[in-house]
């Protein structure tokens, strides 16, 4: 059952990536299909949307179940050690968002690339990072993925095709295009996923790399997760018009209901199917982030408790996939919740193997500014820098 | 017409002032005090931080000038960091305005309404998301009214924006980017030390007949408290303030690495060093004058700066100074700045120019 989702990786990277699931368990984990409808259906934009009968079997919704879980568990553990101070500077917290990581991930392979903003924690965990170097990136610990330089908004994993992590808003939509300019060249029936929020939508650079993109026939999904909020602004009171996945005129776009891990899904299969013949697509994912904007918002001064609450009680992708599975008979409610106390017990773990891992050495400062380090000269008053060769 | 209208109020308040006076060899501490003297409205003072000084200067330009603008990314409900509190409520949402989320919009936006005779005051949240708005800011705003052969200008534009190290910022919530901007002839960079030149300085920038870039240093923002009067009143731009005297070494920064130069003077003094510490106040133009009358009496130099060393601010300095003193130099000017890397995120504390290599680097000029 673990095998549904390890067998799309690249057999060259499996042994590279811990795997996130756990091995074989006494629940059903057959591969039988299963036909599922979503429960709102696609809104397209100048493109017929695809069917709203989603195909999946047992294994890979009790899979979605766990990495989900798994993704809301570390992101709430996240919460408590940034209060904690063990973790510093920003934190951007994906809880409710999950079913747009899983469900994309469902749809690609890991040839695919994948690149987001800064809320990247769960991006890089469906990628097939692992608990301990996400924990350990976040307290800046060198066994992070980024060796601790980059902290909570830099998480990378070139194996899995995963570009990051990016904290200037909008920035990384050009670069998604040009990821995908080098896919077309080499011809290998790769796409992008090109991941950007609401409040990135009124960036230019984000048109100019439409433009370029519908232009060169590039295959790159612009996936806009609209939680609705830019940080504390209402996506009614940033933008003119709020249905982004129409702001991309003459590319075609789809409305997703994004805490439907099956719509997402579906989507995604579509579009990567789509824009390898045609350029371009916008999807947007209407989802919701439980936390606030980061750590240092407390996320209910703009939006009341009752409507986050709300969220949580109508459509919580966690809580659909349960019903999902309970209602097909496909484990018991007891196994998951075992489930998630095993998940529980594992993040704890992996974070304790975080909290050993030691800061990075002072050297590492200047590694990495050039290749090779060249031409850096690191002096100041303090002697006891060392000034690196040139070339 | 309303361009005149703009230029006379600019030279009234500056008259009023003093600014663009002659400029001698004065005493530039004195004379900001005679400038602060000169207030209209009351005359107390209040202990406040530096938001709360930004925003009583925000208070007086909207209130004194009925056509200034205040927006930004969030500034509707006080921004981020509580600068624009209070401004919404009272000037209405026609003047005080929330943007999308577009730096290079917002700069272009803030130049227009500038050229129709405004004063536009832009916030730009993060000195870090400058960088979409630098086409606009060095292209448009700097070479309006060169390239107009004076016809038209965008003197009222005013960016504000939070600059510096926080302790925990990252990459992207702590750099310095004057420098870029320094290079620019036709913008002024002005950046404050302390609620009470915040306030000044801010409302003369806000009233220069020239687009002004203002950086405040966010890490003083709520930490640094100081008297400042209540009324209207503005300290002079392009004039550096010599904030304590010495005559071993002269030491110059800017903003919240004042107050780190500061802790190195004091310690100095302890081994019988004595400095003399200048704020530049204004980055471009910057007071020269006063520099070389310092370093003419000290000769030594170290400047401060958080930004990287290599081509920040401090060169441009070095370099003058070398020009105008250099026979009068007794050492190499020293500059203790941030290093050349990306702004680190765990190496925060290896990465700033702090006290200790402040005094090591004094020592080292002083024992030349």
């Amino acid at each position: 059952m673990a095998a549904a989702i390890l067998r799309r990786l690249n057999p060259t990277t499996a042994t590279l990536v811990a795997p996130l699931l756990p091995l074989a368990r006494a629940a059903s984990d057959s591969t039988s299909p299963l036909t599922i409808e979503t429960s709102l259906p696609f809104f397209p934009h100048n493109i017929d949307p695809p069917s709203r009968t989603v195909s999946t079997t047992p294994a890979e919704l009790l899979a979605t179940f766990r990495t989900m879980a798994l993704m809301r568990r570390a992101e709430i553990a996240a919460d408590s050690l940034y209060k904690a101070k063990l973790i510093r500077g920003f934190c951007h917290l994906y809880d409710g968002q999950e079913a747009v990581a899983v469900g994309m991930e469902a749809a690609i392979t890991r040839r695919d690339a994948i690149i987001t903003a800064y809320r990247d924690h769960c991006l890089y965990l469906a990628r097939g990072g692992t608990l301990v170097a996400a924990f350990a990136e976040l307290m800046g610990r060198v066994d992070g993925c980024s060796r601790g330089k980059g902290g909570s908004m830099h998480f990378y994993k070139k194996d899995a095709g995963f570009f990051g992590g990016h904290g200037i808003v909008g920035a990384q939509v050009p670069l998604g295009c040009g990821l995908a300019f080098a896919q077309r060249y080499r011809k290998e029936g790769t796409v992008t996923f090109d991941l950007y929020g609401d409040g990135a939508a009124n960036q230019g650079q984000l048109f100019e790399a439409l433009n370029m993109a519908a232009l060169w026939k590039l295959p790159v999904i612009l996936v806009c997760e609209n939680n609705h909020y830019g940080m504390g602004t209402a996506e009614w009171r940033a933008s003119k018009s709020a249905a982004y996945y129409t702001r991309g005129d003459y590319v075609p776009g789809l409305k997703v209901d994004g805490m439907d891990f099956l719509a997402v899904k579906q989507a995604c299969k579509f579009a990567k199917e789509h824009v390898l013949e045609n350029g371009p697509i916008i999807l947007e994912m209407d989802t919701y982030r439980y936390h606030g904007h980061s750590m240092s918002d407390p996320g209910s001064t703009y939006r009341t408790r009752d409507e986050i609450a709300g969220i949580r009680q109508e459509r919580d992708p966690i809580e659909r996939v349960r019903k999902l599975i309970l209602a097909h008979d496909l484990a018991t409610a007891q196994e998951l919740k075992d489930m998630e106390k095993e998940i529980r017990k594992e993040v704890d773990i992996a974070i304790a193997k975080a909290k050993e891992s030691p800061m990075p050495d002072e050297s590492e400062l200047f590694k990495n500014v050039y290749v090779n380090d060249c031409g850096l000269e690191s002096f100041g008053v303090d002697r006891k820098v060392v000034r690196t060769v040139l070339p | 017409m309303a361009m005149k209208v703009l230029r006379e109020v600019g030279r009234k308040r500056s008259g009023a002032a003093g600014i663009g006076g002659s400029r001698g060899f004065a005493d530039c501490a004195a004379a900001a005090m005679g400038v602060a003297e000169r207030r209209e409205g009351g005359g107390g003072t209040k202990a406040v931080n530096l938001f709360t000084a930004v925003n009583q200067a925000l208070h007086i330009a909207l209130d004194t000038d009925p056509r200034s603008y205040v927006f930004g990314e969030d500034v509707g409900f006080g921004g981020v960091f509580r600068c624009t509190t209070g401004l919404a409520d009272r000037f209405g949402k026609n003047r005080v305005f929330n943007t999308p989320l577009c730096e290079q919009g917002i700069a272009g936006f803030a130049i227009g309404l500038a050229a129709m005779g405004n004063r536009a005051i832009a916030e730009i949240q993060f000195a870090d998301y400058i960088f979409p708005a630098f086409d606009q800011l060095v292209n448009e705003a700097a070479k309006f009214r060169y390239r107009s052969g004076n016809e038209f200008n965008c003197g009222g534009l005013t960016i504000r924006s939070p600059y510096g190290a926080v302790g925990h910022g990252g990459h992207y919530h702590s750099q310095s980017p004057e420098a870029f901007f320094c290079h620019v002839p036709g913008l002024k960079v002005v950046i404050p030390r302390s609620p009470r030149e915040a306030k000044g300085l801010l409302l003369a920038s806000i009233r220069d007949p020239n687009p002004v870039i203002f950086f405040e240093p966010k890490w003083l923002y709520r930490l640094s408290v100081e008297e400042v009067p209540e009324g209207d009143y503005m300290l002079p731009l392009s004039q550096a303030e010599v904030i304590r005297k010495g005559s071993d070494i002269t030491l110059i920064g800017w903003g919240a690495q004042l107050a780190v130069l500061e802790q190195a003077c004091e310690d100095a003094a302890k081994d019988g060093i004595s400095c003399e510490l200048i704020d530049l106040r204004t980055l471009i133009p910057w007071d020269k004058e006063t520099v070389e009358a310092s370093v003419s009496k000290t000769g030594k130099l170290l400047i401060s700066h958080e930004a990287p060393i290599t081509g920040g601010f401090g060169a441009e300095i070095a370099a003058s100074i070398a020009e105008r003193c250099f026979l009068r130099l007794e050492a190499p000017v020293a500059r203790v700045c941030g290093l050349d890397t990306p702004f680190p995120l765990v190496y925060e504390p290896f990465y700033m120019p702090t006290k200790n290599k402040i005094l090591d680097a004094i020592k080292a000029t002083v024992n030349y």
